[in-house]
């Protein structure tokens, strides 16, 4: 450790910060393209753009939903509904099937069918390409990828608790925070990159350090079992009854059929004691006499995670339970913070600048790991300008850097591209898909550690402008609902055109970031030498 | 990262001050990580069972506070003078956590 309180976070805060940048950098972008899954699975399913999307009440809709269910889920002992809403146009209904005696269980999954319905008629809707779409991204913030998820929670746990580590020890170490917010020093080398990791960290520092402790709390009872276990004496089961108390929902098939009452009147019941919207209709025992229908509320009326939900006995329509109207402080607390990681609340300013300070995140931890690797150039400035090789651990997070900073979106790209050209009733499409996600990456990141230099930073940063910025060209020769549709003729559904226009900006970001790295004047490099960082004369794009 | 400069001769451990100086290093990381997740862990529990709200509550409130529990025992851990005193600063509270936990008969269940 170096002597002092200061130098000693300073110390912290480097490498605390360096060892786990890489996969911080994927959390990171992952999780701000989560904030648009929604969006993000609707444009990567071009099947669906056209399907009008009627607006209808919410009683409607679950009138709708009940006779398709009705007719096409007979005999499933489960129903959900979700009901649309701004963000999802479409009604999702989906059922358990039946299990036939003697059948093996097929898992969860196996057992599950659902599909997308026209909320004014119930209409299944002409089926979409097979895609995991924005729910790929979603899961890989936090399951990662080609691990169980169990693994892939407890890494990007660690690399969390790094993260606020790196924050806490950055912030203690920062003698003027408020006034290196205000200084910007472009082409000065080092000065210029402490300039724009200072800039985006700390304009956006509350987001940064909602959005770690947070995340952290999203899966605080995986990563912290030993207070529940404490209080509980080992009996975690009782905790989470106490902790997250369900309704009535456990009554038992009784074998004597019923009608199942219509919908409509308990969603205008829940809604007037609510105040908002109804969102998920679930039924248990469908057409038993002991049926129990539950409604949740829809996300936004406040920031929490947690909403409310009503019982209601299937058949005569009769208010079982409320539960969740009132929660206890700490209980309530917790929701608030895991509904602030999520940002389920926000209306669309509000997401926006969830996603703005995502990408600042995304580029305060782009701009930490440049800036140790120019700082290591600096201090083998001698040996390198010598004619000495990098040291191996400089070489590496050079590579590394490239790899992920240019590598990634090369990576989402990839991805995007994949769903517009592979064969659209493909044998595993969603799979595909995916497997072109790491293909690019992994593709840019092993071409990164064979090259780091100057011309591949600036080749595979093209690469990614190109894969982003010619979107929506490609989305002109394979849809019918291309910015030329969406934006000029103002048909089709707004988010789509807003995709379009976003990934197009970010990658005109990538575009010149590659542009400011155009091979250097012949004079230029004799008198630099070999004492210029590779990206030193690249600027905070 | 430059070693600090030991200037007192080390006879029998002839370790350069480079290596002292990672092993150093190493023992606090150890210290950070595992001893930080236990006495963030063992706080946690003497939090659960003794705070004065239902029982749901307290491990609801304990749990929260549990990262920045963390947080605070890794910083601690690099910010003081050696990495002996950065053990030491670990393990006496988590000690004392553990004894009362140990009396208060909480502790059993855990371990089980």
């Amino acid at each position: 450790m170096k002597e002092g309180f200061r130098q000693s976070m300073a110390w912290l805060h480097t490498w605390s910060g360096l060892l786990v940048c890489w996969i911080l950098l994927l959390v990171f972008c992952a999780g701000t393209a989560s904030y648009y899954r929604n969006e993000i699975t609707l444009w990567m399913q071009p099947e669906l753009h056209g399907a009008a999307a009627s607006k209808v009440t919410t009683e409607a809709a679950a009138t709708a939903a009940q006779q398709a269910m009705q007719e096409r889920a007979q005999g499933a002992p489960r129903w959900f509904i979700s009901l649309p809403g701004e963000r999802t146009p479409a009604t999702q209904l989906g059922w358990s099937k039946p299990s036939k005696p003697g059948e093996k269980k097929r898992g969860r999954r196996g057992n599950f069918h659902s599909e997308m319905a026209d909320p004014a008629t119930g209409d299944v809707l002409s089926k979409p390409r097979e895609t995991r779409g924005g729910e790929f991204l979603y899961r890989l913030h936090f399951d990662l990828h080609y691990m169980s998820a169990i693994w892939g929670r407890w890494i990007v746990g660690f690399c969390a608790m790094f993260m606020l580590v790196s924050i806490i020890s950055g912030i203690v170490t920062h003698k003027r925070i408020f006034k290196d917010l205000f200084t910007f020093r472009p082409k000065k080398g080092q000065r210029s990159w402490l300039d724009a990791h200072n800039v985006t960290a700390v304009l956006a520092l509350p987001y940064h350090l909602m959005i770690t402790y947070t995340g952290l709390v999203t899966l605080m009872f995986l990563y912290m079992p030993s207070g529940a276990t404490a209080a509980y004496k080992g009996d975690q089961d009782t905790f989470f009854a106490e902790a997250f108390p369900g309704g009535s929902n456990d009554r038992k098939v009784s074998g004597v059929a019923a009608p199942l009452t219509p919908f409509a009147p308990l969603v205008r019941q829940a809604e007037q004691h609510w105040g908002g919207t109804v969102e998920r209709i679930s039924v248990n025992h469908p057409g038993d006499a002991n049926a129990v229908i539950t409604l949740s509320r829809a996300a936004g009326r406040d920031m929490s995670s947690k909403q409310p939900s009503m019982d209601f006995d299937g058949v005569s329509g009769k208010l079982l339970s409320t539960n969740g109207d009132e929660l206890p402080g700490a209980s309530a607390t917790h929701g608030v913070m895991y509904g602030l990681h999520i940002a389920h609340f926000g209306g669309p300013l509000l997401r926006a600048l969830f996603f703005l300070s995502g990408l600042a995140g995304c580029a305060m931890v782009a701009t930490g790991a440049l800036l140790w690797a120019v700082k290591a150039r600096q201090k083998q400035a001698k040996a390198l300008a010598a004619g000495k090789r990098p040291s191996f651990g400089l070489r590496l997070v050079e590579a590394l850097n490239i790899g992920s900073i240019a590598g990634i979106p090369i990576a989402f790209g990839a991805y995007f591209w994949a769903n517009r050209l592979l064969t659209v009733r493909m044998e595993n499409r969603p799979q595909e898909e995916i497997a072109c996600f790491f293909g690019a990456w992994a593709l840019a990141a092993i071409v990164a550690q064979l090259r780091p230099s100057r011309a591949m930073w600036r080749t595979q940063l093209a690469a990614g402008a190109f894969l982003f910025c010619a979107l929506p060209m490609l989305n002109v020769f394979t849809t019918q609902s291309h910015l030329g549709v969406t934006l000029f003729m103002g048909q089709g559904p707004a988010s789509v055109a807003a995709f379009d226009l976003v990934v197009l900006v970010l990658g005109m970001g990538l575009a010149y970031a590659a542009y400011k790295l155009k091979p250097v004047p012949a004079k230029a490099v004799k008198t630099a030498a070999a004492t210029k960082p590779v990206i030193s004369t690249m600027e905070a794009a | 990262m430059q070693a600090p400069a030991i200037t007192e001769k080390m006879p029998r451990l002839r370790l350069s001050a480079a290596a002292i100086y990672r092993l150093g290093v190493a023992s606090r990381s150890i210290a950070a990580i595992a001893g930080g997740y236990v006495l963030a862990a063992l706080a946690t529990m003497l939090l659960s069972v003794c705070l004065p709200m239902a029982r749901a509550e307290a491990v609801m409130t304990a749990t929260l506070l549990s990262f920045a529990i963390y947080t605070c025992a890794v910083l601690w851990v690099f910010a003081t003078g050696s990495a002996l005193r950065a053990w030491l600063g670990l393990l006496i509270p988590g000690a004392v956590i553990a004894a009362i936990l140990q009396w208060t008969g909480a502790l059993s269940w855990s371990l089980a």
